[in-house]
């Protein structure tokens, strides 16, 4: 029974297991990476991609996919930026719910509708800028800045996102129903759930999770730019399906991709400090998502 | 006579349970051999085995005759053709490309030989099921096979589906082919069977004869002897609580008048494609309709609208109990509050588990559990909801005996309280055993109505008489 449970624990966790060794490998090579300072760096550096990826993990669980959540960001924070920070966050779920009624009543393949909105969000964010990055008011920058030194907001976000994650996806009605929709569309329809409705309420949740993100980064950085989180989105998927998501849907978990997200943010800081050129660091990261996704693949079998 | 398989002593556990304990199984050319066994007894099990998916953690397989499955689970690819789907992986080529016009001469002979009457170039999604699962036959044959396993290919065919199919195996066993056939038809098996290997439990219990009773073959099989195989008792009917009046989709069925009261049973009777499951959806709202009302308990009910309709008091247990009526990848307690959500309640859940004597835990993922175990989760997510009329589409499909009688006393006990059911089933046997009426439907329209008793002669009657229109 113990062997069981403990396999059984195992392979739910592949990934924590995965984080672990290769926080093992970096501190030996570079012990550095162990320093307190930067380890709240490591987590820094987490926190958007990971605030974006428990966004779309909701999308994915259920079944679809969210292309534009880099350009939300960029959107809500350009908007904070000119305007404040809440009415950043109402533009990110407004994008959120206009992918939604695309994807469930426009019938869109959701790659297509979200495509689609990464490109109008993106030349929304150029239009409204000018092109030129904009400085971000008290309310924003206070979200990327230290409460005290060792304890940064991006980092508390970042668990509280993590936190609120996790509670709607165990705890909710609409979650449960995330992973119905995910698990079996037609199973669930017939279960009496208004999957079109749902839909749109899990978009809007993946583009208010975006626009926080990307409200973070501004913060973070003192300004909005134009060009700010360009390609997040492939990041944000990366973390969710480290973290043992499936892309076909029903399956997939806060603490999965929170582990998803650090994996992605330890792999970019351990390879600055063993000074990796920044060109093969592309190369190493890629093949890490590979490797992750395929061990995944494997223990599924 | 010459054997072409031996498998001694197989054996294979998966966690902590095993799905097979030391199984012998012999398969001879020119023979069928029936699988016979509960669900979860072993049988699939056994299949994945020789067939090579499954490596078994001991015992031997001796034997180099090429094999082919029929897997419950229908393996072609929707998008593409008939003849596509018959030749896929060794299409007929012409300078590197492929040979349509030979494609197209030589799938003709091919679908002759299972009697299918189908343009080989139409899409296989457009076809039932019934044909979509004779083109996988004709696929198996085509490749020569000597040992054919068919496992459960007549859950989804109608009565003259299934002769067709068991008159293809006789030719077949007259060729020389080994066949494994597996089936919960007792009768088919009383018809076509060489051997019986009777499983339970991952073992096997027993090797019968061409002419073992089915009273043999339930006992070996369930490990007791079970009184009567269709339960029915018949309650006083009350008030209608499901009334279709002139119910109208153009081309698919027309004016269909159906009452269902509450204690009652009605079955839908009629061939594959007469329009039964169609009523059952758009009746539930899951589909549109052209004319006529749904009422449930005297009140009409919206149309096209699933929400509705469950509120209203209508529940529908769908056909394909994967495709339709389960989330795989949930668990069996996920899967039971899909109805409910809002009032979620483990006590509940675990109540109506135990009620529904599911073999398997609450927590366990529903793909681990066997078919007719997936069931009774379908039937018990509406139990939980507590809908006045059920309708269920094929309810026992795959299932088996025991399963099978666990889920009409279900029925009864909902009809004893009032509830009412219609039950849409192509099991003749189980239509008119468990129905206090049954309707039976020919081309969309309802073609006649038979008493408690009808025999299946009268049925099938009413099922391929041509309406004109």
């Amino acid at each position: 029974m113990s062997t069981i449970s403990i396999r059984r624990y195992a392979s739910e966790n592949g990934a924590l297991a995965g984080l672990l060794l290769l926080a093992v490998v970096i501190a030996v090579m570079q012990p550095a990476f162990l320093n307190a300072q930067n380890l709240l760096n490591v987590g820094v550096q987490a926190a958007v991609i990971a605030i974006m990826a428990f966004g779309m993990t909701f999308v994915v669980v259920a079944g679809g996919i969210d292309l534009s959540v880099g350009s939300i960001a960029a959107l809500a924070a350009m908007v904070g930026a000119l305007t404040a920070g809440p009415l950043g966050l109402v533009v990110g779920a407004l994008c959120g719910l206009v992918n939604g009624a695309l994807v469930s009543y426009g019938k869109l393949p959701p790659f297509i509708a979200t495509l689609a909105m990464l490109s109008v969000a993106r030349g929304l964010t150029l239009v409204f800028s000018e092109g030129q990055p904009h400085e971000t008011d008290a309310v924003v920058t206070f979200l990327g800045s230290n409460l005290t030194p060792s304890l940064p907001l991006p980092l508390l976000l970042m668990l509280a996102f993590f936190g609120i994650t996790g509670l709607i996806l165990t705890r909710t009605n609409l979650g449960r129903r995330m992973y119905a929709i995910g698990g079996n569309e037609e199973a669930a329809k017939l279960s009496g759930i208004d999957v079109r409705k749902q839909k749109l309420w899990i978009y809007a949740l993946s583009g208010l999770f975006a626009a926080a993100a990307g409200l973070v980064l501004a913060g973070r950085l003192g300004s909005a730019g134009p060009q700010a989180a360009v390609g997040y989105e492939l990041d944000a998927i990366a973390a969710v399906v480290i973290g043992g998501a499936s892309l076909s849907g029903g399956v997939g978990r806060a603490t999965g991709t929170l582990v998803g997200a650090l994996v992605l943010a330890v792999l970019r800081n351990g390879l600055n400090l063993l000074q990796v050129p920044p060109f093969w660091q592309q190369v190493v990261i890629g093949a890490v998502i590979a490797l992750a996704a395929l061990l995944d693949s494997l223990r599924r079998r | 006579m010459k054997t072409l398989i031996t498998a001694r002593g197989i054996t294979k556990q998966f966690g902590t349970t095993k799905a097979l304990d030391g199984v012998d199984l012999d398969i001879n050319a020119g023979e069928v051999h029936v699988l016979l066994g509960e669900n979860g007894a072993g049988k699939s099990t056994l299949v994945k085995v020789l067939a090579g998916i499954h490596s078994p953690d001991a015992g031997t397989i001796e034997g180099n005759a090429s094999l082919a499955v029929i897997h419950q689970e229908l393996a072609l690819v929707p998008e593409l053709s008939v003849a596509e789907n018959l030749f896929l992986n060794r299409l007929p080529r012409k300078f590197g490309f492929v040979d349509r016009a030979e494609m197209r001469r030589r799938a003709p002979e091919l679908l002759d030989r299972v009697g299918l009457d189908v343009d080989p170039n139409a899409k296989v999604k457009d076809l039932g099921i019934a044909q979509q699962q004779m083109i996988e036959i004709a696929r198996a044959l085509d490749k020569n096979a000597g040992v054919l396993i068919l496992d459960e290919p007549t859950a989804v065919l109608t009565d003259t589906e299934t002769d067709r199919l068991l008159q293809i195996m006789a030719q077949l066993r007259k060729n020389g082919v080994g066949l494994v056939f597996i089936t919960h038809h007792l009768d088919e098996i009383q018809r076509i069977a060489d051997r019986i290997t009777v499983l339970r439990d991952g073992r096997s219990v027993g090797v019968l004869g061409p002419r073992a009773t089915t009273q043999h073959m339930i006992e070996l099989m369930v490990g007791r002897s079970i009184e009567e195989q269709y339960p029915r008792a018949r309650q006083r009917p009350g008030e209608p609580l499901l009334r279709l009046s002139n119910f109208t989709r153009r081309g698919v069925f027309r004016d269909i008048n159906i009452e269902v009261h509450a204690g009652e049973v009605v079955g839908i009777a009629g061939l594959v494609g007469a329009g039964r499951t169609e009523v059952a959806r758009a009746a539930f709202g899951v589909d549109d309709y052209d004319y006529g009302t749904v009422e449930v308990d005297g009140k009409p009910l919206r149309r096209n609208d699933v929400q509705a309709a469950i509120k209203a008091g209508l529940g529908l247990v769908p056909e394909d109990r994967k495709g339709q009526g389960l989330v795989l990848t949930a668990t069996v307690g996920q899967n039971l509050e899909l109805v409910t959500l809002a009032n979620r309640d483990q006590k509940r859940l675990h109540d109506i588990a135990g009620k529904l004597r599911i073999k398997g835990r609450v927590e366990q993922p529903v793909k681990e559990l066997s078919g007719g175990n997936q069931q009774k989760v379908v039937i018990g997510k509406w139990l939980l909801a507590d809908p006045k009329v059920l309708i269920l589409d094929e309810p026992t499909r795959g299932v088996d005996v025991g399963a099978k009688v666990e889920i009409y006393e279900l029925i009864n006990r909902m009809t004893a309280q009032g509830r009412a059911v219609l039950l849409v089933s192509s099991d003749l046997p189980e239509v008119i055993g468990m129905s206090d009426r049954v309707v039976v439907m020919a081309h969309g329209r309802v073609a006649g109505e038979l008493p408690k008793g009808a025999t299946q002669d009268q049925v099938m009657a009413l099922a391929v008489q041509e309406i004109s229109a």
